[in-house]
């Protein structure tokens, strides 16, 4: 059986899988819709937060993230799930002790304004739609290079699925897939990196083998091994820093409050039963998380010195040390197809040198009669799906990497898109304009507002206004800062007042945006930036990417300076909050 | 200081004493204390580049766990468990 064959029955057997599950769980109530019906047992819905939480952006570009940039990927992996701690710690328990459906419905209620409310609708939906971008893409690449038909095809191929299971089985259908979709993803995952660590270090288990002896008889250490080939051939050592220590710190912290703060991963702990099964399930949800991201260093580290063992084949300098062009392996052959990975024979010898610009290193390689580094393009979102390749691994791995690529993307887009309508149908149809419609006609409103998002982020996925790792980091920091301080105030602080939050959370998303558009132009337009986006032009030395951290504290300092001068929090508000601090007597959910 | 308060007072603490272990292992140890700690050896990770990524992370569950477990015990003490 061809590789195709392979991938057509995987990946279709897994989306029977997905619409069956949509399809029994179909949501009858608005609860079952928003939130479950409240009844999802913490350790499935921590599974279903993990898969929600692990994009294609998790899945496919981490690793090779890592394998390029070495120490400094840190930022990604320790932000990406710290920020759990603060949730399990700061919001998850309390805002399901406050018993309702939206992350907005809590802003409303606790700083007594349907503005604030409002507000709050504007900043989730900035973010959660610049985030459904990058999915969006990310579906249409997967659907696209798998199936071998165009990207805008593989695009509605992606919509159309979506659209069956999050629109008929809303947050209950959704759960229940995502449960399946992470079993998908995560088995697609690491079985790869078992193979490729076992047969590098004799150790089966990817955290470890990443710290093993590797067996080729050297006696060397793998991490040892690839410094010295990265430090060999002009790069920089693997675990060395590169960045500033302050850039890391600020990513990092950027990238932690952000997490923490995005709508469709806090409304996931809104459908477990009770205040303590909030915390365990962000526990569990976290180990979920782990599983992969404690992996991804090690697939990174090994696909490096696979790819560079593959190329340098003896002593760096010799006259055959490099891979003769004609000899390449298949794989090689397969990803230049895509021009992802590109090849230019600069000296004309018909060997491939692959080196980095180390300055001292680029006289010697002269000496060697180089002309240049041959490996024009390596891109790094194919490490992951090359993986398996290189390893020589048989094909139904190849295509369930495939297809947890695809469960990776599809779960996330699910889950943004439901945060999105039921913020549309509940906060502000039902709330603000439309206050006597039933149930059922709230339903079919927030059935319509997910089929318009779907829309709406597939016609962005198309035109996409910049790249995808920029729209997702504007995302992390439209989010950081605006949405995480003004919940923890919320719950924290018995001071800050409706006219604090709005001033606040205004200050926060105007402050990031206004940052990420100096350097990136306005809306993403190329070439209306005023500031070249370099490290010599930022503002202290900050990155766009971390500005996030920066808005947040902006906004907490904005919105106790207001509430100091404004009106004093209202009674029956200081007494919600001290009612959302106990766990008890928080029954189940209401949506009013 | 009612029941209530008193509660909301260890929670606090032990969140408070829960964030400083978080934000030491992995700001301190994974990003400001790297280079140093990078002259230990862990079999064959650099101890630096280790917490940075893999301990920090399992650090971090660990917290939650024990987090909840301990709410779970101050619910039970002060009479504050959910029906």
């Amino acid at each position: 059986m061809t590789l195709r064959a392979t991938t057509f029955i995987v990946v279709g057997l897994t989306f029977a899988i997905y619409i069956t599950i949509a399809i029994m769980a179909r949501a009858k109530s608005t609860s079952d819709f928003y939130v479950a019906g409240k009844g999802v047992h913490p350790v499935l819905n921590g599974m279903a937060t993990a898969a929600d939480w692990m994009s294609a952006a998790s899945f496919i570009s981490m690793a090779g993230l890592i394998a390029f940039m070495g120490y400094d990927a840190c930022a990604y992996l320790m932000g990406w799930t710290g920020g759990y701690v603060l949730l399990a710690m700061c919001l998850a328990p309390y805002l399901r002790k406050f018993g309702k459906f939206t992350v907005p419905e809590f802003i409303g209620d606790r700083y007594y304004s349907h503005a604030a409310r409002l507000v709050a609708v504007l900043c989730l939906i900035t973010c959660s739609i610049t985030y459904v971008i990058g999915q969006m893409k990310g579906i249409g690449v997967a659907f696209s290079r798998f199936l071998e038909v165009e990207f805008s095809t593989g695009l509605f191929c992606g919509m159309g699925i979506v659209f069956i299971y999050a629109v008929l089985g809303g947050m209950k259908g959704i759960t229940y897939t995502q449960i399946a979709q992470y079993c998908v993803l995560i088995f697609a995952y690491t079985v790869p990196a078992i193979f490729i660590g076992f047969q590098m270090t004799g150790n089966p288990v990817p955290q470890l083998a990443l710290g093993s002896e590797l067996s080729d008889g050297s006696g060397m250490y793998l991490l040892e091994k690839l410094n010295t080939i990265c430090v060999d051939l002009g790069f920089a050592a693997y675990t060395a820093q590169k960045w500033s220590t302050w850039n890391v710190f600020l990513l990092t912290f950027s990238l932690m409050v952000g997490t923490a703060g995005l709508p469709h991963v806090i409304i996931r702990f809104f459908t477990v039963p009770k205040v303590r099964d909030a915390r365990f399930s962000t526990g569990w949800a976290l180990v979920f998380i782990s599983i992969l991201y404690t992996t991804a260093p090690a697939v990174g580290a090994m696909a490096r010195t696979n790819l560079m063992n593959t190329i340098q084949i003896g002593p760096v300098g010799s006259p055959t040390g490099n891979l003769l062009y004609a000899d390449r392996p298949s794989w090689f052959t397969n990803w230049e197809k895509t021009g992802l990975l590109v090849w230019e024979d600069k000296n004309h010898d018909g060997r491939i040198q692959y080196y980095g610009k180390n300055k001292e290193f680029a006289k010697k390689a002269e000496s060697f009669g180089w002309k240049g580094n041959e490996m024009i393009k390596v891109d790094r979102d194919i490490m992951v799906l090359a993986n398996p390749e290189i390893a020589n691994l048989p094909f139904w791995v190849i295509a369930l990497v495939a297809a947890g690529g695809i469960a990776a993307a599809l779960s996330t887009a699910a889950g943004l898109l439901l945060a999105i309508s039921s913020s549309i149908s509940h906060d502000v149809l039902k709330s603000v304009f439309m206050k006597h419609i039933d149930e059922k006609q709230e339903l079919l409103a927030s059935r319509i507002a997910m089929a318009v998002a779907i829309c709406v982020a597939g016609w962005l996925g198309l035109n996409p206004p910049g790249f995808a790792a920029q729209v997702v980091a504007l995302a992390f920091g439209l989010a950081a800062s605006s949405i995480f301080p003004v919940l923890m105030m919320g719950i924290f602080s018995k001071k800050v007042n409706r006219a604090g939050a709005i001033a606040g959370m205004l200050t926060g998303i105007g402050s990031t945006l206004l940052y990420i558009f100096l350097y990136n132009g306005w809306f993403f337009i190329k070439g209306t930036a005023p500031f070249a986006n370099t490290a010599e032009n930022w503002f202290l030395g900050i990155n766009p990417q971390s500005f996030g951290a920066v808005g947040a504290i902006l906004n907490f300092v904005v919105a106790f300076a207001v509430s100091s001068m404004t009106e004093p929090v209202p009674e029956h508000i200081q007494h919600l909050v001290e009612d959302i601090r106990i766990p008890k007597g928080a029954g189940a959910a209401t949506g009013h | 200081m009612t029941n209530g308060e008193a509660y909301w007072n260890k929670n606090l603490k032990l969140m408070i004493g829960c964030l400083i272990v978080w934000f030491i292992v992995s700001f301190g140890f994974g990003i400001l204390l790297v280079g140093p700690l990078n002259n230990i050896s862990l079999g064959g990770y650099p101890l630096g580049f280790w917490f940075a990524q893999q301990g920090s992370m399992y650090v971090f569950v660990c917290l939650i766990f024990f987090y909840a477990n301990t709410m779970s015990k101050y619910d039970r003490e002060f009479d504050l468990e959910e029906e």
